[in-house]
């Protein structure tokens, strides 16, 4: 029982800390896009962590107002859309493998919330059930800009459903397996065999559709703030009105481990196989502690030579040394933990836990990648107009992926 | 050994709580000073004009059917792509394969048909 509530707590809580942080990412990234600033203002004490204290401010900020319910509202079904929308966001992430699974006594210990045989329609279902939230929040916000945000956007999550289902049929096809585990395990540990390329359409397919279930940008059309204020949400305030938000980046950040896990090898760590990551962990170890302890005294040098003391005049000179200073000591006792240590041998266990830290750190780089393109794609594309929408949809995705479909089965037939 | 689905209820419950969480502090910690303004529909700062409840565009319920044609023609897909490398093994490829074909052929001229009838055209 233990063991179960840690892979759900564990991969949960990664999940929920990614969101404040994707939050600055994308405030601090668009920002860059549209050369400015960013964020910089909130403190603690005078120092302002680049901005990465707002996510705090924040939340301490949207707690304490006022939670406005207007009296038009049909007050049952208002309270619960943003719990059905951040809940269903938080849900889908079970069956997302995180690691080679583990064989502790010769049994297999898969590294992933819920082992299900049928992940990926799991995954679908889960992911078509937001709808209810948006479609609940915009009827019962009696508004009009909210009930035309909710329709909107349960028409083009419904569209974008089915070229989604659509497209993941031929990676199906190729694996051979609804499991996630065993999808990647088939792409194995060279980039060339990952399913991006062998089946590119089916994958830029597949990110459209994700784009649009996530409502992002090209697709926000139900929360496009120059025609509709703020689409289904318009009447949301304080915490509930951040509920949507956060479920919209856990939706960010399931999807890009969708993207990642279908299309580009999941866990798989490039080039070094899970078996040689097992074999030369010593080596492993050393290497990555050096690297690591490296990197960090390079940073913190860099911020330590950054320190001027009359730059401001306050206590904002001394941030850099506040970053700098523990950077620069971690990276130094890394260092030195790593020559103490050298390559040492740690057993079957030590063995199996880091190749699985490295192929997690390998998913969550992929992962960060992906969030970082839907940041990106946001702050570079303007948004689609409604019937562009519906046209690309329908007239394009749809007929796109049933030829990916007859493509890939004649292919594997002849193959 | 434990019932495969017990994570993915104690998941459901986890973020249940999460979400209850967020819902019970902002109403026990915020401030509530509704005045009557303030607690009418929005728009735009203007007074409401009607109620938002009125007829709607008969497209959105129309995408809705259509998506449900197209969404069970997807689920029926499901089982024969993940059996598909199967049949192929065993010799059964070339049946499997024309069979599906059919289907999506099917499928393919129920688009054409609602492309044709202008039911995905959006005015």
């Amino acid at each position: 029982m233990g063991i179960i509530i840690a892979k759900i707590l564990i991969p949960f809580l990664i999940i929920v800390n990614l969101i404040p942080l994707l939050i600055w990412v994308e405030r601090k990234g668009s920002a860059y896009i549209q050369d400015r600033r960013g964020p910089n203002r909130a403190s603690f004490f005078g120092i302002r962590l680049g901005g990465l204290l707002h996510a705090l401010a924040d939340v301490i900020k949207l707690i304490t107002k006022e939670d406005i319910i207007p009296s038009q509202v049909n007050k049952p079904f208002f309270i619960l859309a943003p719990f059905i929308t951040l809940t269903i966001a938080c849900v889908t992430y079970a069956v997302i493998p995180f690691a080679d699974p583990l064989i502790i006594d010769g049994k297999l210990f898969p590294l992933q919330a819920a082992n299900l045989n049928v992940g990926i329609l799991y995954i679908l279902s889960m992911s078509s059930l937001g709808v209810f939230g948006v479609m609940l929040a915009g009827w019962s916000s009696n508004n009009k800009y909210a009930l035309l945000g909710g329709l909107r956007s349960s028409a083009q999550m419904f569209s974008y459903e089915i070229s989604m289902g659509l497209s993941l049929m031929s990676v199906v096809m190729i694996g051979g397996s609804l499991e996630l585990t065993t999808i990647i395990n088939q792409q194995s540990h060279f980039p060339w065999q990952w399913n991006f390329l062998k089946q590119p359409l089916a994958c830029l397919l597949f990110i459209v559709a994700t784009f649009a279930e996530t409502n992002r940008n090209p697709f926000d059309l139900p929360e496009g703030e120059s025609e509709i204020v703020a689409g289904y949400h318009t009447e949301y305030s304080s915490m509930k009105f951040a509920m949507f938000f956060m479920a919209e980046y856990a939706h960010i950040i399931i999807a890009s481990a969708l993207i990642s896990c279908l299309f580009f090898g999941g866990w798989q760590f490039p080039f070094l196989s899970t078996h040689f990551l097992r074999e030369q962990a010593g080596e492993g170890i050393f290497i990555l502690l050096l690297a690591h302890a490296f990197l960090f005294v390079l940073i913190g040098i860099f911020l330590l030579s950054k320190f001027s003391k009359g730059k401001y005049g306050d206590k904002r000179d001394y941030e850099v040394l506040v970053i700098g200073v523990p950077f620069t000591l971690l990276g130094l006792g890394l260092g030195f933990t790593a020559l103490f240590i050298g390559t040492g041998d740690y057993g079957v266990m030590g063995r199996q836990i880091f190749a699985a830290l490295m192929q997690f750190g390998a998913l969550m780089t992929k992962i960060l990648f992906f969030c970082w393109l839907f940041i990106w794609v946001r702050w570079t594309l303007p948004r689609f107009r409604y019937d562009q929408l519906m046209h690309l949809g329908w007239k394009v995705m749809i007929p796109l992926s049933l030829a990916n479909i007859f493509i890939t089965g004649v292919v594997l037939l002849f193959l | 050994m434990h019932h495969p689905y017990l994570p993915v209820l104690l998941i459901i419950v986890l973020g249940g709580l999460f979400a209850g969480v967020f819902l019970l502090a902002s109403s026990l910690i915020g401030p509530k000073k509704g005045t009557k303004s303030k607690l009418s529909p929005y728009e735009c700062g203007l007074k409401p004009v009607g109620n938002a409840r009125e007829r709607l565009d008969v497209k959105f319920s129309l995408v809705a059917m259509l998506f449900i044609l197209f969404d069970i023609e997807t689920v029926f897909l499901f089982p024969w792509a993940v059996l598909y490398r199967d049949f192929i093994k065993s010799g059964l490829g070339l049946f499997m394969a024309i069979e599906m074909g059919i289907f999506l052929f099917i499928l393919a001229v129920g688009l054409v048909y609602v492309w044709r009838k202008k039911a995905l055209d959006w005015r």
